[in-house]
């Protein structure tokens, strides 16, 4: 069975949908203004002849003519980072301020986390964790190459969190009892990569989301726990199953105190609402304030982003 | 396995743990830790050997983990902590010759005015490869120095104060290692590109 087929009843226009799930997608650069802006990242790309298309909705994105980010002065000063399009979604959707307590739960390689120091300025606290202590190496040198300094790396199972290593239940003045905000950009059945990889869906099984399911309820649960009231949680995924997305939001709205809350992305990207029934499933109706992006809409990866806001 | 509050050592002398992050000492005063540098230290070392300027880092907390290995954090936290990583390493210490890292001089050696080398087109393009060269027209310090070069881009019209440059308006490189007339690139292997 060809997994995607499931989604036609999702879709009005299935055939353009399928379409752009067989094209290949561009090198899309970020341009990290940790160390350089904008204009002078793209004037360097200028300079050395480096053909390039700016995306109409963010001005930091830049889609590259050619293949492969990586041989360029500015790339090698740590001015871009290699990141694709779609998944600069979440960072946005958290809006982290400078001087913030931040968690990103599943940080590695380090895109999102990267990009999210940027928007933090570099300062506050920003910890980036992942339970898997092999994709930590990659996390580190890609920050560090970013210039990032304002991000601690834990190595943690995301659902029992703790922050012990930052002084929780402690006396110490420079404790951490609670985040400000915190991405769960988690661990899904990566439908929407299938542009990137075309063998993204060999593997793919009803009993392999089942699984992972519980591994999202978990992790998103345990950012509310952790995210002061009134903080923002931000839950994201790169597939388009329902039962990861919009099941899992409905299962978290049921369990903890929280509310998904309205977030438009920018001008330019276009996103459908949540799904409010699949498979004989009906959910909460604010799960249509959750981004759906489809692969057709905007030439992109396929991705799943809400704003979650904790209660007191 | 970190235990709960501080540990019961039963020797006399705090020895570095190499498993934890533990923040320096402000000065040589408060050192507890044989051999661990103060943040007085630290901060005098860059001004000294770079003319790195001492506010730099006042929005830094600076730790230990490893041998001499020192991080630059903009936060702070509680010390010890047995964390992955804490902002970003910057230094090795505790020998003869401290070493910056290449990372460190790329967001911290804009403002270097001093024992800066700046290096031409092909130079640059060399350094970048990981090649050694000869570099007999220096005439600064020897040891390890930041390599630059200039790059396109208008630093002083950046819309991100951070980006701008006031010293020369070149852009580090990374550290190099200068020796009897040879420039040596210390570009770790993962940073290397072929840029030619």
């Amino acid at each position: 069975m060809q997994p995607l087929e499931r989604y036609a009843s999702l879709l009005s226009d299935f055939d353009a949908f399928r379409a752009a799930c067989d094209r290949p997608l561009p090198s899309v650069v970020r341009v990290n203004t940790l160390k350089a802006s904008v204009e002078r990242a793209r004037e360097a790309l200028d300079a050395e002849g480096v053909a390039y298309e700016v995306t109409d909705w963010h001005p930091g994105v830049l889609r590259l003519d050619e293949r492969g980010p990586g041989t360029s002065w500015p790339y090698f000063h740590g001015w871009l980072h290699g990141q694709e399009e779609v998944s600069a979604l979440p960072a946005l959707a958290l809006d982290p301020q400078p001087g913030e307590v931040v968690w990103d739960a599943c940080a590695a390689p380090g895109s999102k986390t990267s990009q999210i120091a940027d928007l933090m300025d570099d300062t506050g606290l920003l910890v980036g964790n992942d339970n898997n202590l092999g994709r930590l190496s990659a996390l580190r040198h890609n920050a560090e190459r970013l210039g990032v300094t304002n991000l601690a790396v834990t190595n943690q199972d995301a659902r029992n969190f703790s922050l012990k290593p930052f002084g929780d239940r402690t006396e110490q003045p420079e404790r951490i009892e609670a985040f400000d905000r915190a991405l769960v950009d988690a661990p899904c059945s990566c439908e929407g990569t299938i542009r990137k990889n075309p063998d993204a869906l060999d593997r793919w099984s009803l009993e392999h989301i089942k699984g992972i399911v519980g591994i999202q309820k978990g992790i998103l649960r345990r950012a509310i726990q952790a995210t002061r009231p009134g903080g923002t949680v931000v839950y994201s995924t790169c597939t388009f199953a329902p039962e990861e997305n919009e099941a899992v939001l409905d299962h978290v709205l049921r369990e903890e105190d929280c509310e998904i809350r309205p977030w438009e992305p920018p001008e330019g990207f276009e996103t459908d609402p949540g799904v409010t029934e699949w498979k004989g499933e009906e959910y909460d109706p604010s799960v249509q304030l959750a981004h759906r992006v489809y692969p057709h809409r905007n030439d992109t990866g396929g991705f799943f982003c809400a704003r979650l806001e904790v209660m007191t | 396995m970190s235990g709960d509050g501080t540990g019961e050592n039963a020797s006399s002398t705090p020895e570095n743990d190499g498993q934890q992050f533990d923040r320096l000492p402000a000065t040589a005063d408060e050192r507890v830790v044989p051999g661990r540098p103060s943040r007085q230290e630290v901060v005098s070392w860059w001004a000294e050997r770079y003319e790195i300027s001492p506010e730099t880092w006042d929005g830094h907390t600076f730790w230990e983990k490893g041998n001499g290995k020192l991080w630059a954090f903009a936060a702070d936290t509680v010390s010890p902590t047995d964390v992955e990583g804490l902002g970003m390493r910057i230094l090795r210490a505790r020998q003869e010759h401290w070493k910056p890292s290449t990372n460190a001089v790329q967001r911290f050696g804009r403002e270097a005015t001093k024992n800066v080398v700046v290096l031409d087109v092909d130079e640059a393009t060399r350094f970048a490869k990981g090649e050694d060269q000869e570099l007999p027209r220096w005439d600064g310090d020897w040891g390890y120095v930041i390599a630059a070069h200039e790059i396109a881009g208008d630093s002083e019209a950046s819309e991100t104060p951070r980006a701008t440059g006031e010293a020369g308006d070149v852009e580090p490189i990374g550290v190099g290692l200068y020796l009897h007339g040879e420039l040596r690139s210390t570009v770790p292997k993962g940073r290397r590109e072929d840029l030619s």
